[in-house]
């Protein structure tokens, strides 16, 4: 690469991991919308038409389907983060001060993205809130799917029913989050690029 | 075709005739093939693209069935035959118990209990049909558990009947074959794997809450499992079989995961 003057932001492996979480996220999230829909928690159903999978059977088969990829596709994200040390380059320290001056700048649109290298205090947060928020996911999920085979997970989460909840809330903060992750995209399109090329 | 024409053999008639009508059938041929072609090009053509589309719908579907397949597998490996589900205090029994079937309330199965005879078939020693009052004399236990659906929804209940196992052992089940299935008087089928069939939860259950199955639970047995979820446990069992032979199941053959254990 002759543009090794230009630093590279986000390495192949980072930029692999998150398209294929992209994928896992979007089938996993259509899927379980269809899943709500055949016994909604809530007082609402989610629109049948943004669903996946047709019915019932069919939105379980890509859900059952897309989990391996999410969890395993997340588990060598995470290991690849904590042993190259990078989760804690890129995502520490917050501080609450900084945290605060950010999100300030941020709602008054005047948030600098000079260094897109470099994540500010509210990105630290958010992605380190997608990455415990999908934890939850995975493990309340393992409960739904397989509660009698794992007694310590499903009693931790406070039993299958309250798991169905957590699963649920958890869903709602990572469709949070990527609205809001979308948006900023948006905003900045340049960092669209930067997970693509690198650069 | 580049067919190359041979002169025919001089003083030859028939075949000099022969090879004038073919000459004949070619050119009239020409337009009607034409007319084939063209046929084929636009209607081949559209039903060329729906075809495709079918092939990658079905492609789709036969990717995601064998993720099912893996699934199950891993399922198998996952399940502990010694792990328990857990049981609740008699206070937390969910009441009403929803009923839920693949048809409506209104047309819940009548089974007559007089005529009722259990078919007991497949790898077992024992063949013989079982009435009512065979199955009732065999030794029984009760279980309040977690009965889990695959809508997502949950309910506490109270089942009581015969330990699954001691019935398998008592007809002489080949408990080293791979598969039990079941027919029921509603037309529902489905089949479980043998592990399962021998967990200790896993009941032939003749009661509900204390009394006799009433017929929205599945008059007169019914399979109860807590270890799996509620498609898995059939209703208004007729028919139990033990076999080698992937036996499938009625929502399973349609595309529900066949272990479905939870």
């Amino acid at each position: 690469m002759s543009a090794s003057s230009i630093p590279r932001i986000h390495p192949l492996w980072v930029r692999l991991a998150h398209w294929l979480n992209a994928l896992a996220v979007t089938v996993l999230v259509l899927s379980g919308w269809r899943i709500y829909d055949a016994s909604p928690l809530f007082a609402f159903e989610l629109p049948r038409e943004l669903t996946l999978g047709g019915w019932l059977g069919g939105a379980i088969q890509w859900h059952f389907a897309a989990m391996w990829l999410f969890a395993g596709n997340g588990m060598v994200y995470l290991a690849a983060n904590l042993l190259g040390r990078r989760l804690f380059r890129r995502f520490f320290p917050i501080s609450l001060s900084a945290l605060l001056a950010d999100l300030a700048a941020a709602l008054r649109g005047q948030l600098s993205h000079a260094d897109p290298g470099r994540y500010n205090a509210v990105q630290r947060l958010a992605y380190l809130f997608v990455m415990v928020d999908s934890l939850l996911l995975v493990l309340s999920g393992l409960v739904l799917w397989k509660s009698v085979q794992f007694p310590f997970l499903r009693e931790l989460l406070g039993g299958y029913e309250t798991a169905r909840r957590v699963h649920f809330l958890a869903m709602a903060g990572m469709v949070g989050f990527v609205g809001i992750h979308l948006l900023m995209v948006a905003l900045v399109p340049r960092t669209l690029l930067t997970m693509i090329r690198g650069r | 075709m580049n067919g190359k024409y041979s002169p025919p053999p001089a003083g030859n008639g028939e075949v000099l005739i022969r090879e004038g009508l073919k000459d004949i059938g070619a050119r009239l041929e020409q337009p009607l093939r034409r007319i084939f072609l063209q046929r084929a090009l636009s209607l081949g053509g559209l039903s060329l693209l729906s075809g495709c589309a079918a092939i990658d719908e079905e492609s789709v579907e036969a990717a995601l069935m064998k993720v099912s397949r893996f699934n199950d597998k891993a399922q198998a490996w996952l399940f502990d035959p010694r792990r328990l589900a857990p049981t609740y205090p008699e206070s937390m029994i969910t009441r009403p118990f929803p009923f839920n079937a693949y048809y409506g309330e209104d047309e819940i199965r009548q089974v007559d209990a007089e005529a009722y005879r259990l078919e007991v078939t497949g790898l077992v020693a024992d063949r013989h049909a079982w009435t009512l009052a065979e199955l009732r004399a065999m030794p029984q236990t009760a279980q309040v558990t977690r009965h889990i659906c695959v809508e997502g929804w949950s309910a506490i209940g109270k089942w009581g009947g015969i330990p699954f196992a001691d019935f398998l052992r008592r007809v002489g089940a080949d408990t080293s074959a791979r598969y039990v299935g079941f027919k029921c008087a509603d037309d529902y089928y489905t089949s479980i794997d043998m592990p399962t069939a021998l967990h200790a939860q896993t009941l032939l259950a003749l009661t509900y809450d204390g009394r006799e199955l009433p017929p929205r639970y599945g008059f007169p047995m019914k399979l109860r499992m807590p270890t799996k979820l509620g498609y898995k446990n059939p209703k208004h069992i007729q028919a139990i079989f033990v076999t080698n032979t992937y036996p499938g199941g009625y929502w399973e053959d349609q595309g529900y995961n066949w272990f479905g254990g939870s």
